[in-house]
């Protein structure tokens, strides 16, 4: 027999067999969640909203910074006199951030005209802004729940974007390619193609690490590319529209398959909204309420808790990242029903991506999500008007909305610039976390 | 000549709790001091104080008669205080040489390192204060104890005088804290002072020129190690009367609970690690496993409970076959298990005192109704619990990983407990803790026992084993080398046992008392 008894065994390390990961470690902070605070609600909200608020406030103020310096005519009025050039600069900031929260909120003097005037067309363009933006969330939404899903589970999904885009496709395709279903079925069909190929984009990565160990972010970043490649295919090839010229688009859905849109041109709120809704619902309740989630919890936050504990970790990691590929599968379907009734390349400006970073933002739950995600199609809505306005380029937007991250994403700056203090139990914290400990 | 050290007066408050009240403290040069307390009495904030990790909020700090102020550890080891801390701040990827120079790096043409020289030195320290280690490993290929070497050569190489060793022994095995004892004997031979923080009394007296005594941030006391004995000193520390010895009748054992016939379970590496080991436990007894740790204990009580797969052999639970079972169908069956390791197996930290105390029961009726959770069960449950067990938390959501050891180690035993079992299998259920929860829990065990509950006790702390176990099976290399009665076992025979020697030779030492193995265990 090959076996042997260990000669050394009192030499052997006392330490636990799994060495500290440095994405667990990172899981455990995002994830961590919030001390039960005394105090009431208000100083908790506080706790809770205050550094997000600030990273807001600081991107914003940067992004205005950014905003002056790459604007030639503030440079051409400083030349001319410095009192000029300051007023040129507050200028060009009120007026693009104006124009960014007009479009993306509504500007409240049209709104009253609007609603005085009576006049039904002007009510809705005057109240478009804002739920122009609620279009916009409503991908991030989806993509958000995903990738928090992950996060509570123990796992990186970095593959949102690939489960997207082959869960449009999916869709999609059974959009235009099944003809004469009625509205009620035709519809939940698409959705359901849609979650069922996201589902399968996130179950391999998931059961590639419980079965082999292999890790999910790799595997999920590869399966990325594997998706990309092959809708890129499926769309100039067997699914491209015949006369689209060689563009790689996919015939438009049938009517039947679309999502509805709830009001007349130029709104496009569609129901989508409301499903990313009770989505967001639910997984908070499949979470934090079932014996399910309490799994997927528990194995996410100590594996070795839910061995002991006799929880099937292989179910519960598969289980996690299959659900977490359908959520972003359906992302990308409900863009394509509701909003693009077609799928093309462009179909995402990298929802999948963003949508990590939304998570964190929204502390890993459901709700934060919600909200984040509310943020993003705010910005990325303004972002457009911003640019019609006033010559501000949209990238100037994506740099904010990377400002504001990376401040949510390292609260030390932000506690650094505004100085606000540390609780006592985390200062505590850092001293007793250390190598070779639990 | 002034003391090395002398603390005077120091006070810290933190919010709502007085942490340091006034302590003095004295440390002469080339004496080992140990600093006894139970866990929170304020020995590590003192030290951190110390150690320049907080500012005190009175009191004066004296090295060498002259008044210090320590902002920070540079400070504190510029005034040569240097500190081995419980969990090691080593970086696990580091050679050893590079761990030592780390923040006081040897350079050579400007900016790069120079590790020979480094390497160089911490072969003399190694060889002057007997400290062996090859500086060229990396830390992370290191077992504990060495690794405890490096941090304390980390020192030396920065030439501290006062060294503070923060429970040193916690993370130990016996023939490692042996060893510590061993160097830390030689380091205040060269006129090195030492502070020794623990809460364990036999180290106390075995290695301390001087014992101070902390309870609830004030100095109670300070004896001698010759004037003391256990029993004082554990009164001391707690503030009343202890009862270290655990009142028990004399078990009357039932039909046979646990069965292991001819099991071999392999370890990680797939060594074998439990070598055709045949036992039963019976129902109203403790049956105490001892053993230097690493000879299979852990493999065994992995086996036992479903979390590792036997090799072959049967395991048989009130007449039922669990070999191979999951951890799950053995839990159900009736088998509590207190881990080893009660941090990383028998609690998800992260998660507050209502969800740990459901962490194997979850998702039956009461707790869960099908896939819904009953979260106000979950709560009262948990509310309970912390009334019957005395679970000292600020409320039951709070988490886990926020409460002291020794109420951690509660919460798994009021989960565990609480439950209808048969079977009990506790893996060094007091390791780390005070003398007060070493006390409690040693209580519900046997309490456990006296209900008619098998007990599968598994210990390397000697003491334990022969104060609570009916039974005691000594491991050695895998195998059960002996069965014997408790009322015959005696230490130095259990510690032969322990380390190899035959029963045959063993027997012999029965006679003759304790030799050189007294101080081993």
């Amino acid at each position: 027999m090959g076996w042997r008894v260990n000669q050394n065994s009192t030499e052997k390390p006392e330490q636990s067999p799994v060495k500290p990961d440095t994405g667990k470690v990172l899981l455990e902070e995002l994830t961590r969640p919030p001390e039960p605070q005394k105090g009431g609600w208000w100083r908790s909200a506080r706790r809770v909203l205050l550094v997000p608020a600030l990273a807001i406030l600081t991107g914003l103020i940067f992004g205005a910074i950014l905003m002056v310096l790459t604007t030639e005519e503030v440079y051409q009025a400083f030349g001319r006199s410095f009192g000029e050039g300051m007023s040129l600069a507050g200028r060009t900031v009120v007026e693009s951030y104006g124009a960014m929260f007009a479009g993306s909120l509504g500007d409240p003097g049209r709104i009253i005209t609007a609603l005085g005037s009576g006049e039904p067309a002007a009510i809705r363009r005057a109240f478009n802004p804002f739920l122009e933006s609620l279009v916009n969330a409503t991908p991030y939404i989806f993509a958000g729940l995903a990738v928090a899903l992950g996060f509570r589970s123990g796992l990186f999904n970095i593959g949102v974007e690939g489960q997207l885009f082959v869960g449009a496709t999916a869709s999609a395709f059974v959009g235009y390619a099944i003809k004469g279903l009625p509205g009620i079925i035709h519809m939940p069909l698409a959705l359901l193609a849609g979650a069922v190929a996201g589902g399968v984009w996130g179950f391999i990565p998931g059961w590639l690490k419980a079965k082999t160990g292999a890790h999910e972010v790799i595997n999920t970043i590869m399966l990325n590319w594997i998706a990309f490649r092959l809708t890129e295919y499926l769309l100039s090839g067997p699914m491209s529209r015949p006369d689209s010229g060689g563009l790689p688009i996919t015939p438009l859905i049938e009517k039947s398959a679309e999502i509805p849109q709830f009001f007349q041109s130029p709104i496009r709120l569609h129901l989508g909204f409301f499903m990313a809704l009770a989505v967001a619902w639910f997984i908070h309740w499949l979470l934090f309420k079932t014996t399910i989630g309490f799994e997927m919890r528990t194995v996410g936050a100590n594996p070795h808790g839910a061995r002991y504990a006799g929880m099937n970790i292989t179910r519960s990691t598969v289980l996690a990242m299959t659900i977490s590929g359908a959520l972003a599968g359906v992302a990308g379907a409900v863009q394509v029903l509701a909003v693009n009734r077609s799928m093309a390349i462009g179909l995402s400006p990298g929802y999948g991506f963003d949508s990590i970073a939304l998570a964190l933002l929204g502390n890993s739950t459901p709700i934060g999500v919600v909200l984040s995600s509310i943020l993003f199609g705010v910005l990325r809505n303004g972002a457009t008007r911003m640019m019609v306005v006033s010559q501000i380029p949209i990238d100037i937007v994506s740099i904010i909305q990377a400002l504001i991250l990376a401040f949510v994403a390292a609260p030390a700056i932000i506690r650094t610039i505004y100085r606000i203090k540390i609780p006592k139990e985390a200062e505590q914290a850092v001293f007793v976390g250390s190598w070779g400990g639990k | 000549m002034a003391p090395v050290l002398q603390l005077s007066g120091i006070t810290k408050r933190f919010p709502g709790v007085l942490a340091n009240d006034h302590i003095d403290l004295t440390l002469n040069e080339g004496e080992i001091l140990a600093l006894l307390g139970e866990n929170g009495a304020g020995k590590s904030t003192l030290m951190n104080i110390l150690y320049g990790l907080y500012q005190p909020d009175e009191g004066e700090i004296q090295v060498r008669g002259k008044k210090v102020t320590i902002h920070s550890p540079t400070d504190a080891i510029n005034a040569g205080i240097g500190m081995v801390h419980q969990h090691f701040m080593l970086i696990p990827v580091f050679t050893v040489t590079e761990n030592v120079m780390l923040g006081s790096e040897s350079v050579r043409g400007g900016d790069f390192l120079d590790r020979k020289k480094a390497a160089d030195r911490i072969r003399e320290i190694s060889e002057s204060y007997k400290l062996e280690v090859n500086p060229d490993s990396y830390v992370k290929d290191l077992p504990v104890g060495v690794q405890q070497r490096v941090e304390i050569i980390k020192l030396l190489y920065r030439e501290a005088n006062i060294l503070i060793f923060d429970e040193p022994t916690a993370v130990l095995t016996p023939q490692e804290a042996d060893e510590l004892f061993e160097i830390m004997r030689t380091l205040v031979k060269q006129g090195k002072s030492i502070i020794f923080i623990t809460h364990k009394l036999r180290e106390v007296l075995e290695i301390s020129d001087r014992v101070m005594v902390i309870r609830r941030g004030a100095m109670v006391g300070s004896t001698t190690p010759e004037k003391a004995d256990k029993q004082k000193l554990a009164e001391m520390m707690v503030g009343r009367s202890v009862h270290l010895e655990v009142e028990k009748a004399i078990s009357t054992p039932g039909d046979v609970v646990l069965q292991v016939q001819n099991l071999v379970v392999a370890d990680p590496k797939n060594q074998i690690a439990v070598d055709e080991v045949t036992f039963e436990v019976r129902a109203g007894e403790i049956l105490g496993v001892a053993g230097v740790q690493g000879n299979g204990q852990t493999e065994l009580v992995e086996a036992v409970t479903g979390l590792r797969a036997a090799v072959s052999g049967k395991i048989h639970l009130m007449g039922q076959e669990i070999t191979n079972l999951s951890p799950r169908q053995v839990t159900e069956l009736g088998c509590a298990h207190v881990p080893e390791d009660r941090q990383r197996d028998g609690l998800v930290l992260s998660f507050p005192v209502a969800d740990n105390s459901v962490l194997c029961t979850y998702y039956q009726t009461p707790y869960a109704k099908g896939l819904n959770m009953q979260a106000h069960v979950i709560l009262e449950n948990a509310h309970r619990l912390i009334k019957d067990f005395d679970i000292r938390t600020p409320n039951a959501q709070t988490n886990v990983g926020s409460l002291s050891g020794g109420n951690q180690q509660k919460v798994i035993i009021a989960r565990e407990f609480s439950r209808p079992i048969k079977f009990l299998v506790a893996s060094q259920p007091t390791r780390g803790l005070d003398v007060g929860s070493i006390e409690y829990i040693h209580r519900r065990i046997v309490e456990k026992r006296d209900e008619g509950c098998a007990v599968l006790l598994v210990s390397p702390e000697l003491d334990e084993i022969i104060e609570l176990s009916d039974r005691i099976a000594v491991m050695y290399r895998g195998k059960v080398v002996a069965v014997v009665s408790a009322d015959e076992a005696n230490k130095a025979y259990l510690g032969l046992l322990m380390a190899g020697v035959s029963p045959e030779q063993a027997e012999s030492a029965k006679t003759k008392g304790p030799r050189v193995v007294e101080t081993t265990f």
